[in-house]
């Protein structure tokens, strides 16, 4: 099995991501505007699918492929290592002693003569 | 629907030794010292992050040089147990003015003990970003982030 590089590694396969990139299309509305047949672009979709870039959408009797599990993807591991990190250094900020409490500060009050 | 994954969802938790009231304050009140610097919108460095504490407030950074970024609506802060806002940064890491395009991060604090308390984040809706993405023009060819990402290892492969 390709993976999403591998995938991406064919220029009619780059071509047709490029295009779903831009809008959601069907398969005949791939085919009618690149030189390549309507059983050769569904074998593509089929990779690109295969490889987690496209997903489909049933609309009717049409199926309508578009970009976006991949995106999603790379976002939520993009946000995974950034929620994980925000909560580390949270965990640091907030059990440090509270600087707005007195009860820890190490002040000897002296008392008057 | 029965997924066992939500794919449109990050979630995230961590338990600290602190009380619940204190939790919350550090939260929303230190937001800015510990979010990752690295993921900074602004041109310069940030001066200070300030959460506006109500609702239909934002969550501001501002630069050294005194510009703003309000990168999140406040929508919901009910202290010390539930704090929620809007992410409105596109997946290129700029601010989306689109509120139709942006995602939704839900904390909620819930006491352990009298010392313990457990923080958890639900980022939400990812998928409105995704509309985001399709909409690009340039998309891969002259795009940035993800897709030029992509396209990068791409050019490897068959170089």
């Amino acid at each position: 099995m390709l993976d999403g590089w591998a995938a991406l590694g064919d220029p009619t396969r780059r071509t047709i991501f490029a295009r779903l990139a831009t809008a959601p299309s069907a398969v005949g509305e791939l085919a009618n505007t690149l030189p390549v047949s309507r059983p050769a672009v569904s074998q593509h979709l089929k990779i690109l699918k295969t490889a987690g870039l496209v997903i489909d959408d049933r609309a009717g009797s049409r199926r309508i492929y578009r970009v976006n599990q991949a995106g999603l993807r790379q976002m939520r591991d993009e946000l995974d290592t950034f929620w994980n990190d925000t909560l580390t250094a949270y965990k640091r900020a907030v059990e440090q002693p509270d600087p707005t409490s007195n009860e820890h500060t190490n002040h000897v009050h002296q008392l008057p003569g | 629907m029965t997924q066992t994954t939500q794919p449109t969802t990050v979630n995230a938790t961590i338990e600290v030794n602190a009380p619940l009231q204190r939790a919350f304050e550090v939260f929303t009140r230190d937001f800015g010292a510990f979010k990752p610097p690295d993921h900074n919108l602004l041109a310069v460095p940030i001066a200070e992050t300030v959460v506006e504490t109500h609702v239909g407030g934002h969550i501001i950074d501002r630069g050294t040089d005194g510009s703003e970024c309000r990168w999140a609506r406040v929508l919901a802060y009910e202290p010390p147990d539930r704090f929620v806002f809007s992410w409105d940064i596109s997946p290129h890491w700029q601010v989306d003015t689109d509120e139709d395009k942006t995602s939704e991060v839900e904390v909620t604090f819930t006491a352990l003990a009298e010392d313990r308390t457990r923080v958890d984040i639900e980022h939400r809706h990812l998928d409105h970003h995704g509309d985001g993405w399709t909409g690009v023009r340039d998309g891969v060819s002259a795009g940035e982030g993800w897709p030029l990402y992509l396209n990068r290892y791409a050019e490897l492969l068959t170089s």
